[in-house]
């Protein structure tokens, strides 16, 4: 409370809910007026408002530094109860029997965590957005576009800003809305509107184990806030692997596989660069697919608790780190290989939150947005200059004529690669001591797998960059007499963003470097309460992280060596292989290991097996198989023998009705009613006569007595 | 010359009697039954007439005078009846009323 009374003092900070509504000022300038405006006022309206997001998120996260003084207390501004209501009018029963109020705010939380993301969601965005103009200058739909990105961007900032589970969730269902709408940007192409829709139906698995996990917590500790959420759970008052916490947990993760692309259901990722490029290095590269590691470093309280969970995010996330960049070693498609890239990067990020190492995962995601989203871009240059074509077997020998392109994707390529000095080499490296050294060395064969990654890395990196920049021109005449450096409105961003590639990196350079790691210390509030749970139950863990601080470990400099290693062995090869490839250039993997390429280039043939088992579009003669032919199966057993067990039983009961009412008619009715009736009205004949109703009859019977009786009594 | 005798009045009303009685038995016309039926009455009033003379007062002539104007009085009655019923049922035919039965 005392902190809402400070916040009046910073005017940035305590406007906090200002910096979505830019954009969706944005948004909805398109949705109403998008149509009848020319493309400069589009450009103008839709880049300026993310120009002044990113002006005001940065004003505001200076106001933030000197209103946490370095604590890290987080600053939480409640704009309106937007579900249920403060006093109880909307109560459920928790777990333990007692009544909670049901409650989320339309509320907005800046802490070191949310800072970050805001930062260079808002950054890299207006980058994106700048690179845009340029990009889609010749496009259809530009308005339409522009509105798109404007309401992700609102979307995005939502997911970020929310003090709660249920205000997290609008934002990220409405960036999953935007991710499904700009992959199917080119909708009239079936292949575009099939990504979508596999991107977005991919997604709603996740969002269900995201919205189950939130509830399950809501449901065991009352709250959907992170404010109520954090001291409760670092209070000390639950075991390390309480099994609902687990549950929770396990459940959220499911909602971050989907979202950020880990096994397995990071399918959608690859197909969704179907979009346009500064989307793919946007959405599906620097922002959105974060998500999931914002929300698992943002539930980090329950995930300390939950190590079974810990440990599923760190394997999944290796695994997930190897087995992209297996794929991406052979992929042509010059986006789809950093698309595959950047899912083994997000393995890596889940692969240093499993460990415990949250801040490193961190770094991982900041200097990745920065050189992933620089890679996208130079990659959407180059395909602007090659006149739409994205294979790279028929690009070649481009550094001389796209200058500028080719030296910042140089420079990203040597950030991700791993190269001294540069983002990539500081964030992965920290990720990779970090598996190696926590829980006393538990997860060494995941530092096994990391550092396989890091060579695979290196290597189909400097493939991509080779293939496209090296070698001799492979296109055809017309494209060659096409190729052009793009324009300014795209160069400058890559230029900003190779600097910040490079610069990002000495934001947390660790102390075994001579550094003292900023970026940690900044994020150190969110992360460190809970060392302080473990140090009680579990000290192990807090030695390794201790011991980082006090003295450094030769071996982190042995694994450091390793990992550079790894890095120039790559790019060697990379080099070897593919730097001088000509006209007639055969993919050397291919030569050397057809069986191996073969699987590779078919991605280990997941996507067909998720069509036997899931998507039903594979058949075996007229029968579906997987979830779909059971689906076919079940709706046949339903129809046929279900439905056809019900027919029968109609049937039946109409034969057995049309019986009962024969019976009805004939033999009670006809017999034992009726029958009487006939019966008496036939022996009452004789009596009827005397009432035929005819008077005349009456008047001759009477004649007739009277006669009698004269004739009677004369005769007498 | 025979002289008349009560006999032959007596004779004369049992012959009238039984025109009458044979007419509301075979006819089927309401308006010849009324008819008929005033034959009957005056057969009666033949009768009393008759005994009237032969025991030489007035008391039977007393009487058929009532009976004239009981005949007038019932042959009105049933006339009403006979209209309102033809206005119901269209007809005066006395086989087709056979409702009042059982």
């Amino acid at each position: 409370m005392h902190s809402a009374a400070t916040a009046g003092d910073f005017f940035f900070l305590s406007r906090i809910w200002l910096i979505p509504l830019f954009p969706a000022f944005g948004a909805a300038m398109m949705f109403f007026f998008g149509r009848r405006l020319q493309k400069a006022t589009v450009s103008a309206i839709c880049v300026g408002v993310v120009v002044v997001a990113f002006l005001f998120a940065c004003f505001t996260v200076n106001d933030y530094t000197h209103f946490a003084h370095g604590t890290g207390q987080p600053f939480e501004k409640i704009v309106y109860t937007w579900l249920g209501s403060g006093d109880g009018h909307l109560t459920f029963l928790k777990k333990d029997g007692s009544a909670a109020a049901f409650n989320a705010d339309a509320g907005f939380l800046l802490d070191p965590l949310s800072a970050i993301w805001l930062l260079f969601v808002t950054g890299v965005g207006m980058l994106i957005h700048i690179y845009s103009v340029g990009y889609m200058a010749h496009e259809g739909g530009y308005y339409r576009f522009f509105g798109y990105l404007n309401l992700f961007m609102f979307a995005m900032l939502t997911l970020i800003l929310a003090n709660n589970y249920i205000l997290m969730f609008v934002g990220w269902e409405g960036v999953g809305l935007c991710s499904y709408l700009l992959i199917g940007f080119y909708f009239h192409r079936k292949s575009a509107s099939d990504a979508a829709n596999k991107a977005f139906i991919v997604n709603r698995i996740g969002d269900a184990g995201f919205i189950l996990g939130a509830l399950t917590l809501v449901w065991y500790l009352g709250s959907f806030r992170f404010t109520d959420l954090n001291p409760l759970l670092r209070s000390g008052h639950f075991a390390i692997g309480d099994p609902v916490l687990t549950a929770a947990a396990l459940l959220l993760f499911v909602g971050a596989c989907g979202k950020s692309a880990q096994l397995p259901l990071y399918v959608w990722l690859p197909d969704a660069m179907e979009g346009p490029t500064p989307v793919s290095a946007l959405i599906h590269a620097a922002t959105m697919v974060t998500a999931g590691v914002y929300m698992v470093a943002r539930s980090n309280a329950i995930f300390v608790l939950a190590p079974t969970a810990m440990k599923t995010v760190a394997i999944v996330g290796a695994l997930t780190a190897i087995f992209a960049a297996s794929i991406g070693l052979v992929q042509n498609d010059i986006k789809r290989v950093l698309a595959y890239s950047t899912v083994s990067q997000l393995g890596y990020m889940f692969l240093a939150l499993g460990v415990g190492a949250f801040a490193a995962g961190v770094f991982h995601v900041f200097t990745h947005a920065f050189f992933k989203a620089l890679l996208f871009l130079g990659s959407g240059s180059v395909i602007h200059a090659m006149s739409g074509e994205q294979d790279m077997k028929f690009m070649g020998d481009l550094r001389q004529r796209t200058p500028t392109t080719f030296w910042t994707m140089f420079i990203g390529m040597l950030a991700i690669a791993g190269i001294p000095g540069l983002a990539g080499f500081f964030s992965k490296d920290e990720i990779l001591w970090q598996s190696w050294s926590s829980e006393g060395g538990a997860y060494r064969v995941l530092w096994f797998v990391g550092f396989a990654t890091a060579l695979m890395t290196a290597f189909y990196m400097g493939r991509l960059i080779f293939l496209t920049f090296f070698g001799k021109p492979r296109m055809s005449h017309e494209v060659e007499h096409h190729i052009h450096e793009s324009p300014k409105s795209m160069t400058v961003p890559l230029v900003i963003l190779a600097i910040c590639s490079v610069a990002a990196g000495w934001l947390g350079v660790p102390p075994s470097l001579g550094g003292s790691n900023p970026f940690g210390k900044f994020l150190e509030p969110v992360f460190a309460k809970e060392a302080h749970v473990m140090q009680v139950e579990e000290p192990r863990q807090l030695a390794a992280g201790e011991k980082e601080e006090e003295h450094t470990d030769p071996m982190e400099y042995t694994l450091m060596g390793l990992s550079v290693g790894a890095a120039i062995v790559g790019l060697g090869l990379a080099w070897r292989a593919y730097a001088h490839a000509g006209k007639d250039y055969k993919e050397p993997i291919a030569q050397a290991a057809p069986p191996l390429y073969k699987v590779l280039y078919n991605k280990w043939f997941v996507d067909e097996a998720y069509d036997y088992a899931f998507t039903g579009r594979r058949k075996v003669g007229d029968v579906r198989l997987g979830v779909l032919g059971l689906g076919e199966a079940s709706s046949w057993f339903d129809a046929k023998i279900i439905d056809g067990i019900v027919n029968d039983a109609g049937w039946v009961t109409r034969a057995v009705a049309t019986l009962s009412t024969w019976w009805d008619k004939w033999i009670i009715d006809g017999l034992l009613v009726n029958g009487p009736a006939v019966l008496s009205r036939f022996l009452s004949y004789p009596a009827r006569l005397f009432e035929w109703g005819l008077v005349q009859w009456y008047a001759l019977v009477m004649t007739a007595g009277l006669v009698g009786f004269a004739v009677y009594y004369v005769w007498k | 010359m025979v002289p008349i005798t009560t006999l032959h009045y007596l004779v004369v009303a049992a012959a009238l009697f039984v025109l009458g009685v044979v007419g509301v038995l075979t006819r089927r016309n309401v308006v010849i039954i009324l008819m008929s039926i005033e034959l009957i009455l005056n057969a009666v009033n033949l009768n009393l007439v008759a005994f009237s003379r032969m025991w030489g007062n007035l008391h039977g002539q007393v009487f058929s005078i009532f009976i004239v104007v009981d005949a007038a009085a019932e042959a009105a009655v049933g006339l009403g009846i006979l209209i309102a019923f033809f206005r119901n049922k269209e007809t005066i035919n006395v086989d087709e009323i056979d409702l009042l039965k059982w």
